[in-house]
């Protein structure tokens, strides 16, 4: 158990590439942080320097109160789970999980009991005499976090240690990390490029873009009020939508269509205005609207998502399945679901509705 | 086995795209082995005019004879001793390259030049550094109080085919095992790092287990190659000598026959020594498959 404290860290390659650029963050003992972003934002790299796979160029890392910079990974007392599982092929799931304690000089009734102990909570106890290559994805997978598990450690490092399970298997082992996590009250880092892994998993989620964190909030948090369009386009399925419009005063420009803000608009002048799909609706006759011509439609079966255009910019709107369609519909949107981005550095603007409103249910709009 | 099937317009044409390799196997493999076998159970008399059929004389003869029996005792120390000490040293340079990033290209191929060299070239080469008076290693072992003379000393006559006949196999044994330790994945190395495990710890719990295919098969592929490649290396040094210290069965093969005109022997011999090889082989096929996995 310890907390973990990332201190302006950079990574810079062998050969000059810039990995990482100036991450802070700070986990609190016990805390579940996912990392995500999108291939070759740096997730692996950080993660990687926090396990002593990887050198550090810039900045200092604490587990617990020491600077670990200059420690071995062994004596960093974390524990990974690969991507492939990394298991030991040539050993026996028993000795897959009861390696790391030997070489530690464990005695034998303790490693003995410890990998009991794991194997029944990861329900492995069976596989103990079989070698990696006679177990399914899902049983490596479970080997992979029961070597983990066994050793105690004050931190868990996760990299895409789901990615390759189909996705049923996915979502359960998810549930199962979670759960083992809660109990075990360990720290852990955890690496996906998956933003719904991200949000089921995470307590805190960091969001990395080009080597750099874009945001650190809980999931809802970075659902409900993204800092930039990045994260916006990022978290959340489908992406949120993102049009250039134009603020006069009260009133929003998107193309040709006009709509009133009721006293929402946090500036004047040109924006990036963000709506997520659910937050869109077709529009009562009486209401002001956003003229949309429809393209096609996707069943989710609970959802029906309608893509189309206004103007000639993109929309997505998530509509229940019975709503009535037709190639040219009218669109509305609740003014506080609005999310407003500076046109040039796509930064939430500050004015915007704050996410805690978001959350409360949608007011009748008068 | 799924290979890919080709399918001839013409039926005539693979057998004919065959012939030439074919040939070629028939008359200088087939036909000459037949003829060994044939002659190994034939003798003939001192003037070549008639044959007699003398049945297993000839491989009884062999089992009794003292020399025979000190050739093959000789042949299991060459090969073992050349195995051994090429496959280790392979085995070194290969974890000293793979532990490279930027140079590991260049001493690969600097390291794979040996195994270019003709045999004859080897064993020529390793005579002139070891010459006993114009050689420069019988100089410096002087200064250890060793008076080498591979001429006279049937020890150091063995101890320089070794070294020659090493020489040029570590570079094949450098270039498999140094493919078998790329083909490790290194986050096996780093999972074990995290598991506390050092540098030499990693090598002996994790590589060299995941390498015991490619040390089975070189083991099998070496001790052929000394058996039976070595020929020209002893012929360019010691010519099995001295006194028969060098004399290796492949050499005997040749010295009883081809100098001593005793073709009868000398074929049952090298009807024997193709025995050891298809054993080793099907050793090599039928063992190395099953059991050498993790
Ligand atoms: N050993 C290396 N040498 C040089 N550059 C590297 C090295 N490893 C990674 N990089 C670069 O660093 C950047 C970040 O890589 P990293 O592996 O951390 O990405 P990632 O976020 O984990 O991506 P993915 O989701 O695809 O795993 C990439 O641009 C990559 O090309
Ligand atoms: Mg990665």
């Amino acid at each position: 158990m310890a907390s973990i404290d990332v201190e302006s860290v950079g990574k810079i390659y062998t050969g000059g590439v810039r990995a990482v650029t100036d991450i802070r963050l700070n986990i609190a003992d016990g805390e579940f942080i996912v990392l995500v972003g999108p291939s070759g934002c740096g997730k692996s790299t950080l993660l990687r320097m926090i396990a002593g796979l990887e050198t550090i160029s810039e900045g200092e890392v604490k587990i617990g109160s020491r600077v670990v910079n200059n420690v071995e990974p062994a004596d960093r007392d974390i524990a990974m789970v690969f991507q492939n599982y990394a298991l030991y092929p040539h050993m026996t799931v028993y000795n897959n999980l009861a390696y790391g304690l030997k070489n530690r000089g464990t005695p034998k009734s303790e490693i003995d009991a410890r990998v009991a102990e794991a194997a029944r909570m990861l329900e492995i106890t069976q596989y103990l005499d079989r070698k990696p290559r006679a177990l399914s994805g899902g049983q490596r997978q479970r080997v992979a976090m029961g070597r983990a598990i066994v050793r105690k450690p004050a931190a868990f490092l996760f990299d895409e240690p789901l990615s390759n399970l189909d996705a049923k298997l996915r979502v359960s082992m998810r549930g199962e990390i979670k759960r083992l996590q809660r109990r075990l009250g360990t720290t852990s880092i955890y690496v996906t490029h998956d933003q719904l892994e991200a949000m089921t998993l995470a307590d805190r989620l960091v969001v990395l873009n080009g080597g750099q964190i874009e945001q650190i909030g809980a999931p809802l948090e970075v659902y409900h009020a993204p800092a930039s369009t990045f994260v916006a386009s990022f978290i959340g399925s489908p992406a949120m939508n993102l049009v250039k419009g134009e603020l006069h005063g009260d009133r929003l420009a998107i193309g040709p269509a006009v709509i009133g803000l009721k006293g929402f608009a946090p500036t004047s002048g040109a924006v990036t205005v963000g709506v997520r799909a659910e937050d869109l609706r077709v529009a009562r006759a009486d209401e002001e609207a956003l003229p949309f011509r429809l393209e096609y439609t996707e069943e989710l079966g609970s959802q029906r998502l309608i893509h189309g255009a206004v103007g000639d910019q993109q929309v997505t709107a998530a509509v229940s399945p019975e709503t009535e369609l037709a190639s040219e519909m009218r669109i509305a949107v609740d003014a506080r679901r609005l999310h407003f981005f500076a046109a040039d550095t796509g930064k939430r603007l500050p004015g915007n509705v704050p996410a805690e409103a978001k959350l409360a249910p949608a007011e009748p709009v008068v | 086995m799924d290979t890919k099937r080709t399918t001839f317009q013409n039926r005539w044409l693979p057998y004919v795209l065959l012939a030439p390799q074919l040939a070629i196997t028939l008359i200088f493999f087939i036909w000459p082995a037949g003829q060994a076998v044939k002659s190994s159970f034939e003798r003939e008399d001192p003037f070549g005019f008639s044959t007699v059929f003398v049945g297993f004389t000839h491989y009884a003869r062999l089992m009794q004879d003292p020399a025979y029996l000190d050739s093959f005792v000789r042949t299991a120390v060459f090969a073992v001793a050349v195995t051994v000490v090429s496959m280790v040293l392979g085995l070194l340079f290969a974890v000293a390259v793979d532990r490279l990033m930027r140079s590991a290209r260049l001493y690969t191929t600097l390291l794979v030049w040996p195994y270019a060299v003709a045999p004859v070239v080897a064993g020529v080469l390793w005579f002139f550094l070891f010459n006993s008076t114009t050689g420069i290693i019988p100089y410096y072992l002087s200064f250890f109080g060793v008076r080498w003379d591979h001429t006279l000393n049937g020890t150091h006559a063995m101890i320089l085919i070794i070294i020659a006949a090493a020489w040029k196999q570590i570079s094949y044994n450098f270039l498999f095992f140094l493919a078998g330790l790329q083909s490790v994945p290194n986050t096996l190395m780093e999972a074990a790092a995290i598991d506390g495990s050092g540098p030499v710890k990693r090598f002996f719990d994790i590589s060299l287990p995941l390498l015991s295919p490619t040390t089975f098969f070189l083991f099998i592929v070496n001790v052929n190659y000394t058996m039976f490649d070595t020929f020209s290396i002893i012929d360019a040094t010691t010519e099995g000598g001295p006194a028969q210290s060098t004399n290796i069965l492949v050499y005997k093969v040749y010295q009883d026959g081809y100098l001593g005109l005793n073709l009868g022997s000398s074929s049952a011999q090298s009807v024997l020594l193709m025995l050891i090889v298809i054993v080793l082989t099907v050793v090599q096929f039928r063992f190395v498959e099953r059991r050498v996995q993790y």
